[in-house]
C-alpha cells in the first residue's frame, strides 16, 4: 500500500479536495443534484439515479477487488445492526423522500444554487446530526445493539474467495441495467456521444 | 470539446468515472466517498460555537470529532465541481422552488423550504443512526460487498419510495 501517500496530512486535504470536484462536477453533470431527477427515481419513472450507483458499484467493486489482490488497497466496510442499519436507513429513506437530495447530491445542489437544499436541506441535516448525537448515550446500548449482523462482507460469511462473489454480482448488476436501460431508456448524452467530442 | 458544455453526460458513463474515482480513494488515500459524516462534524463544530467545549465531551463527539476531516474538505470539494459543472454547462439556476414540486404544491418558497427542513432532519438523524448515506453505505459499502451496506442501501430506497409516493400520489392536491 501507498503508507508514504497516506500519511502526507498536506498531499491527503488536496487529494481529498480534488476527489470532491470531480465527484460534484460528475453528481451535477449525471443530473443528480435535481430535485425531479431524485424524486423521479423515487416514483420509479426516471432510472437515472439507479443507473449511476449501480454502474459505480459494479467498476468500483472490480477495481477495488484488483487493487487488493495486489495488495494496493485494504477493505474498510462498516459494522452493522439490524437495530442501527435497517432502522435509521428507513429513517433516512424517510428524510431522503421528503427532502429530495441526499448528503452528497444536497451539497451539489448547493453548488447549482438551488436555495430549498441551501437554506432548508443543509439547516435540517445538521440539525438532524446534532439531534442524533444529543440521542446517542441512550441509543447506543439499546436499540443500535439489536440484531448485530454476524459477519462483515459477503465473501467472508460465505467463507469464499471474494472474487467468487465479485463475478457473479457483477453478472448480475449488469443483467439488471440492460434490463433497466431496455424498459426506461437514457435521453441523455450516451458515452458514444462523449467518445466522439 | 462539447462534452464539457453537454448539459448531461450518460448516467453509465458518470457512474463508472464516479467507481474510478471511488477505487482511487482506497488507492491514494486509504479510506472511501462518503458524504454524511462531514454533516455530523460540521453540526458538532456550530454547536461549539454556541456552547463551548462541552460539546467535544458528548460520547457521539468521541467517537466522530468534530473537526474540519478529509470528508469535510471533500464535501467541500463537490459544492464546488457542481458550481463548475453547472457553470460550464449554462445549467446555473439560483431556484427557491423545484418545478415539480410547484406543480404539485404551488410555487410558495416557505412551503417547499420547511419541507426541506424537515425531510433534512430525517436525513440527517437516519445517516448517524444507519451509520452512512446513499454514498458511504451505497456506493463505497455495496461495492466492498459489505452486509451492513446492503441492507442499508436497500432500506434507503424502501422509505425513500414510499415517502416520494405517499407524497406526490396521496397527499399532492394538483399531483
Amino acid at each position: 500500500m501507498l503508507t508514504k501517500v497516506h500519511s502526507n496530512t498536506k498531499l491527503q486535504f488536496v487529494i481529498a479536495l480534488i476527489t470532491g470536484l470531480v465527484f460534484g462536477f460528475l453528481l451535477q453533470r449525471g443530473g443528480v443534484t435535481k430535485y425531479e431527477v431524485i424524486i423521479n427515481q423515487l416514483l420509479l419513472t426516471d432510472f437515472t439515479v439507479v443507473k449511476i450507483m449501480l454502474s459505480a458499484v459494479v467498476t468500483g467493486m472490480i477495481c477495488v477487488h484488483l487493487l487488493r489482490s495486489f495488495g494496493l488497497a485494504q477493505l474498510h466496510p462498516k459494522p452493522g445492526s439490524l437495530g442501527s442499519t435497517a432502522i435509521g436507513g428507513l429513517l433516512f429513506g424517510i428524510g431522503f423522500g421528503i427532502l429530495g437530495y441526499c448528503p452528497g447530491t444536497l451539497a451539489g445542489a448547493i453548488g447549482n444554487c438551488y436555495l430549498d437544499a441551501l437554506v432548508g436541506g443543509l439547516l435540517g441535516a445538521l440539525l438532524g446530526a446534532g439531534i442524533f448525537a444529543a440521542w446517542y448515550p441512550r441509543l447506543k446500548d439499546s436499540i443500535l445493539r439489536r440484531g448485530c449482523f454476524p459477519e462483515l462482507t459477503f465473501p467472508q460469511l460465505f467463507k469464499v474467495n471474494p472474487w467468487v462473489v465479485v463475478v457473479p454480482v457483477a453478472l448480475m448488476i449488469i443483467t439488471l441495467l440492460a434490463w433497466i436501460e431496455y424498459t426506461w431508456p437514457s435521453n441523455a448524452m450516451t458515452i458514444r456521444d462523449i467518445l466522439a467530442f | 470539446m462539447d462534452f464539457l458544455t453537454a448539459q448531461r453526460w450518460s448516467p453509465y458513463a458518470v457512474g463508472i468515472a464516479i467507481g474510478i474515482l471511488g477505487s482511487l480513494v482506497f488507492l491514494l488515500s486509504d479510506k472511501y466517498i462518503g458524504c454524511s459524516a462531514a454533516f455530523s462534524r460540521a453540526s458538532g463544530m456550530l454547536e461549539r460555537l454556541f456552547r463551548g467545549k462541552m460539546v467535544d465531551r458528548k460520547p457521539y463527539y468521541q467517537k466522530l470529532p468534530p473537526v474540519i476531516e478529509w470528508e469535510s474538505l471533500m464535501v467541500v470539494g463537490v459544492i464546488l465541481g457542481a458550481f463548475l459543472s453547472a457553470i460550464l454547462s449554462g445549467d446555473f439556476t439560483l431556484q427557491w422552488v423545484p418545478s415539480k414540486w410547484s406543480t404539485a404544491f404551488g410555487s410558495s418558497p416557505f412551503l417547499r423550504v420547511a419541507v426541506a427542513l424537515v425531510g433534512g432532519i430525517f436525513m440527517g438523524f437516519g445517516a448517524r443512526w444507519a451509520n452512512g448515506c446513499t454514498s458511504g453505505h451505497g456506493i463505497s459499502g455495496t461495492l466492498q460487498l459489505a452486509l451492513s451496506s446492503w441492507v442499508a442501501s436497500v432500506c434507503f430506497f424502501v422509505g425513500g419510495i414510499a415517502t416520494a409516493m405517499f407524497i406526490f400520489n396521496i397527499l399532492a392536491p394538483r399531483g
